[in-house]
């Protein structure tokens, strides 16, 4: 099923994860892979339990059973074990929330400064250096200012950078948080229905970003969205979730044609190929 | 509501509606005498040891009659009756003055709701459209902040160098110096609070809890082991901040607002165990006969010093007297609270400062960026909490006592209402909120026992009204286009499409 | 045996107390999710207004106990339902929504006011009453064992607080403003479009919890016979305590932390030591929240992301 069967161990391994709160099986014995250099698009309709493997995944919820397995750089992290700051901050994982969260009173640049916290924060001899005011440290954050010029440049922020974060318009926001994402330097990239709310130009501009920072960057994207214009024009890899379980697999071409996948929903605009699909099955 | 005046509500178009208007003002006043009725209206006084009421009717029926039609007012200034009600409100405010009331506060309410409903024709009278949306309002105090932050940079400076030249300007005394004191004590309090509540966004009850570690370590300290002011200083800074570590984390990790009545009860039980520890702390009675700070160890402030010491007037060639210790006590508390303030300045321009704020902002998302957010939690705490004690040893060597009683609840309540009324994270904010509320008190004793009712007022007016502080504005640490001014980001942030 | 089955009573008495002001607390948060900081001062009003009805009971010469009290606790509901519903009308409903330590910061100076305002009018000093009721059943007076009694006035409290549970489940649980209620707890924007009026789902909540504080401050009238502006500071907490003990959100779980921190507190006392048994509740405050913050009988909260 791999497009890459040669590629070795993927980046991110999610081995029969389930999540149950109380009586209710969010999650049921979920496994797939994303792979280094690639976008792995997680759909599904509502209440499939996207969101809820991506809690799982940063550590905001511990997972009833299952292994998430991030390897890179030679390295192995379990994430089922981690806490959420550790998965950011070791393993690399980085996200960006359904409902906007970035620092809102906060300017834009700022936003992006705190992003590179733990790098910082050493470069600033865990702030008694900072406060001495070394060169060490004022070099450092020179160069952090430097990586979120590049971000600004990248989501097109740049004139905006000093204003509030709050004040910014939604579709900006958006940007800015994946540029925010994009500054913790992550191995993983989780994106949570990141074309919500945008208009049919900034959905584009959006999946212009996203393949941008997967051809230019050692990166992995995993993504949850809705859009399927900017799903289909930008996945490598799709997974389908249903009611808490995986009913499909595969590249976009092949999945799209999946029946199982047709039945659960890839509704509307699909209508002919479905009921193509229908005949021919 | 009949028919006809149905009609008149509806053909004068939203204008005025009276009978609604009557109905709210009637509803206000009806709530305000149900309020008043028992707790005012019927006081329980003692008369020869047995307890028994004693009316007081009128002060009811005044307040609810008072909050009626101030009331009504509001609303008819709304409604497009600015001008009348100008009138009326101005002629109440004059009446306030003159006429004879029951009790004085009665006096005070008649004129500050006539001045209030004055200023809300005005204000209906100036601007043709009758309310802002809190959008708006809030840009325009933000607006009003920034400029008024712009201007700080100027008096802030200002403001130091006439705290510095105080103690030789000819009206300062003895009683205008142990103000002063007393003052700055209150802001660098302030300040070092301000970290926790104002950065980091974590509402502390029990910072008095530091305050209390703080005084007792060098109180016992010096008493106990015969310890300098000057080594008991920064181990009760260690103490306390030991304390905070101790206290902070177990608990760091709850929410807001179980954070907050947890603190509150950490800084009970400190000081019930201050109270109750008898022969460690002196229990009620305190500590007594606390040493008082050396100049640097090098001399002392006597008139007569012990043989093989040298005293500050001989040091210096001076003619003894009391007020050489009060102008160094007053200097070392200016001192040490300017080393606080600098010390915020400092750490919001670093990364954990900066990660505190973001904390404020959302902690979830420092979460998802690598953020622990408990040791930068921990770290807030820890700092504060080692102000705190510093300037409870400094009020410990002041006083000379020090007892349970003055690490109550109330005094955190004092300290938090100076952060929340300045607003929060803003340092100037600190200082203007302690010269209102401890400075006035101070000057005025008769207002003093309206002291911490006003507070308690403040604090939900403020809240209601702009809770961020009144004259709250936050300018970024760090610019990627300095020479833009503030005003233009301003202007841009507020004019966007 | 006698002298733990008196502090079993005494504490049992003392836990009704706390958990009718604790259910005050868990209402509201499990409707708007603050800690009403001031229900402590509306316990206290409570208290102020017991002394004062009473007092003008007697000046007007209705002196016939069982009316006298239901006089008392009328009176006292209403006004302190009057106080609950003001409180949120000032200082909080216009805070919903904005950020997130405004509500609680108003709460505290909402507090602080209240506390002051009764001290202003009422004055500082502590306030005696005669004793209301004074009739004292013994159950157990062995020779040389501890004499063991309930009195009138601590059967009345349970019973009232019995009554008052059972009466106030059936509210919450039948009518429709329970189920309103109930609603706003699920979700509070789900509710109002609905049609729920959220306002006044959550301004009959704090009525009810004001009005039930007043109870309680009729009863610790009666019971310990003294009162000040200052005693709702520390039965709010306890209060509160309880209620987050319970498992915040849950009125059973309210009343069974007000009855455990009750008799935390009167066995403390009678075995340990007075002086510390504020210390207790706040040190079981701080581990509850820690180990166990769902409480006894709450349902576990997810961090919403």
């Amino acid at each position: 099923m791999n497009r890459n069967p040669d590629d070795g161990e993927p980046l991110l391994a999610v081995d029969h994860l389930s999540m149950r709160f109380g009586g209710l099986v969010a999650v049921n014995d979920v496994s797939f892979a994303a792979r280094d250099r690639q976008i792995t698009a997680i759909i599904g309709p509502n209440g499939a339990g996207k969101t809820t493997v991506f809690n799982c995944l940063t550590g905001f919820y511990a997972p009833s059973v299952g292994r998430l397995t991030v390897s890179h750089s030679g390295q192995r992290w379990w994430l089922e074990r981690m806490e959420a700051h550790r998965i950011a901050g070791a393993a690399r994982v980085a996200r960006t929330f359904q409902n906007v969260r970035l620092f809102g009173g906060m300017s834009v640049l700022e936003n992006l400064i705190v992003a590179q916290h733990i790098k910082l924060m050493r470069a600033s001899g865990f702030t008694l250096a900072g406060l001495l005011g070394l060169p060490v440290y004022r070099r450092a954050e020179r160069a952090a200012v430097e990586l979120a010029r590049y971000w600004l440049d990248r989501v097109g922020l740049v004139d905006v950078a000093d204003w509030q974060a709050g004040n910014l318009p939604y579709g900006a926001q958006r940007r800015l948080e994946i540029a925010r994402a994009m500054c913790s330097e992550p191995r993983l990239l989780c994106l949570d229905e990141p074309a919500a709310g945008l208009n049919p130009r900034e959905s584009a501009d959006l999946s212009q970003l996203l393949t941008f920072i997967r051809d230019h960057h050692r990166i992995g994207v995993l993504l949850i969205e809705h859009d399927m214009s900017v799903v289909m024009a930008i996945s490598d890899h799709l997974v389908v979730l249903d009611y808490g379980r995986k009913i499909s697999e595969g590249p976009p071409a092949v999945v799209r044609h999946d029946p199982a996948v047709i039945r659960a929903y890839l509704g509307e605009d699909e209508d002919e190929s479905e009921s193509e699909d229908r005949a021919d099955g | 509501m009949n028919p006809t005046t149905a009609v008149t509500a509806t053909s004068r178009v939203q204008t005025l509606d009276w009978s609604a208007a009557l109905k709210d003002a009637g509803l206000a006043g009806l709530v305000a005498l149900l309020l008043t009725l028992p707790l005012v209206g019927l006081r329980t006084i003692e008369v020869q040891s047995r307890l028994t009421v004693e009316p007081h009717l009128a002060e009811v029926a005044l307040t609810a009659l008072l909050v009626f039609l101030g009331r009504l007012g509001l609303t008819l200034a709304a409604a497009g009756l600015a001008r009348p009600v100008l009138a009326a409100a101005t002629l109440a405010l004059a009446a306030g003055w003159v006429l004879p009331f029951p009790t004085e506060a009665l006096r005070v309410l008649m004129v500050i709701g006539a001045l209030v409903v004055a200023l809300r024709a005005l204000w209906a009278l100036h601007r043709r459209h009758d309310r802002l949306s809190q959008q708006e309002r809030d840009r325009r105090m933000d607006h009003l902040g920034a400029r008024f932050q712009d201007a700080t940079r100027l008096i802030g400076p200002a403001a130091v160098m006439l705290a510095v030249a105080l103690p030789f300007l000819p009206f300062a005394d003895r009683a205008t110096l142990d103000l002063g004191i007393l003052l700055l004590t209150y802001i660098m309090l302030g300040w070092g609070l301000n970290i926790v509540v104002g950065l980091a966004g974590l509402l502390d009850l029990g910072y008095v809890a530091f305050y209390a570690v703080g005084a007792y370590s060098y109180a016992l300290l010096a008493q106990t082991f015969g310890f300098s002011f000057w080594l008991c200083l920064p181990l009760a800074g260690l103490l306390a901040s030991f304390a905070g570590v101790m206290l902070g984390f177990p608990v760091l990790r709850l929410r807001g607002d179980y954070f907050a009545i947890v603190t509150l009860g950490f800084g009970e039980i400190v000081r019930i165990i201050l109270l109750n520890w008898a022969n460690f702390t002196g229990g009620p009675n305190g500590i007594a006969g606390i040493p008082r700070p050396s100049f640097f160890g090098i001399a002392d402030f006597t008139a007569a010093p012990e043989p093989g010491r040298l005293a500050f007037h001989q040091l210096f060639g001076l003619q003894y007297t009391p007020l050489h210790r009060i102008i160094f006590l007053y200097y070392l508390i200016l001192a040490l609270a300017l080393l606080v303030n600098l010390f915020t300045l400092r750490i919001r321009r670093l990364p954990l400062g900066r990660a505190w704020e973001a904390l404020r902002e959302d902690d979830i998302a420092c979460t998802a960026l690598g953020i622990n957010r408990t040791t930068i939690k921990l770290a807030a705490f820890a700092i504060a909490a080692m102000f705190g004690g510093i300037a409870g040893s400094f009020f410990a060597t002041r006083q000379g006592f020090i007892s349970p009683e003055s690490f109550s609840f109330i005094e955190s309540a004092i300290i938090l209402a100076i952060v929340v009324l300045g607003g929060m994270g803003s340092q100037i904010g600190v200082v203007i909120a302690t010269l209102l509320v401890i400075g006035l008190p101070e000057v005025f004793r008769d207002l003093a026992q309206y002291r911490m009712l006003t507070f308690g007022a403040g604090m939900v007016l403020i809240m209601l009204w702009r809770p961020r502080g009144l004259l709250a504005h936050r300018e970024p640490t760090l610019l990627l286009h300095p020479r833009q001014s503030a005003f233009r980001r301003q202007a841009e942030a507020g004019g966007r499409p | 045996m006698d002298y733990f089955l008196q502090q079993l009573i005494n504490g049992v008495t003392l836990g009704a107390i706390y958990g009718l002001v604790a259910i005050g607390y868990t209402m509201v948060y499990g409707i708007i999710g603050m800690i009403n900081f001031a229900h402590g001062e509306i316990y206290m009003i409570g208290a102020f207004i017991a002394v004062i009805s009473f007092l003008v009971l007697g000046l007007i010469g209705i002196t016939w106990v069982p009316l006298a009290v239901v006089i008392v606790l009328i009176l006292t509901m209403l006004f302190t339902a009057v106080y609950g519903w003001a409180v949120e009308r000032l200082a909080y409903r216009p805070l919903r929504g904005s950020f997130r330590l405004a509500p609680l910061i108003s709460a505290i100076g909402m507090s602080i006011f209240l506390q002051n305002y009764v001290q202003l009018v009422q004055g500082a000093r502590v306030k005696p009453l005669p004793p209301v009721m004074s009739d004292v059943i013994v159950l157990m007076d062995r020779a040389g064992g501890f004499r063991v009694s309930v009195s009138d006035l601590q059967l009345l409290i349970l019973a009232l607080t019995v009554t008052l549970m059972i009466g106030f489940t059936q509210v919450i649980a039948r009518t429709s403003l329970g189920r309103a209620q109930r609603a706003c707890e699920q979700d509070m924007k789900m509710a109002s479009l609905l049609g729920i009026d959220v306002d006044r789902t959550i301004s009959l909540t704090f009525v009810m919890g004001a009005a039930l504080a007043g109870v309680a401050g009729v009863m610790v009238t009666m019971y310990y016979g003294v009162i000040d502006f200052y005693i709702g500071f520390l039965a709010g907490i306890k209060a509160f305590t309880a209620a987050v003990l319970g498992g915040i959100g849950s009125l059973p779980g309210a009343m069974l932390g007000g009855l455990l921190i009750g008799l935390i507190e009167a066995f403390w006392s009678a075995y340990f030591s007075v002086e510390y048994k504020d210390v207790a509740t706040f040190v079981i405050l701080v581990l509850v929240l820690i180990f166990r913050p769902t409480g006894l009988l709450g349902r576990p909260d997810l961090e919403k992301v």
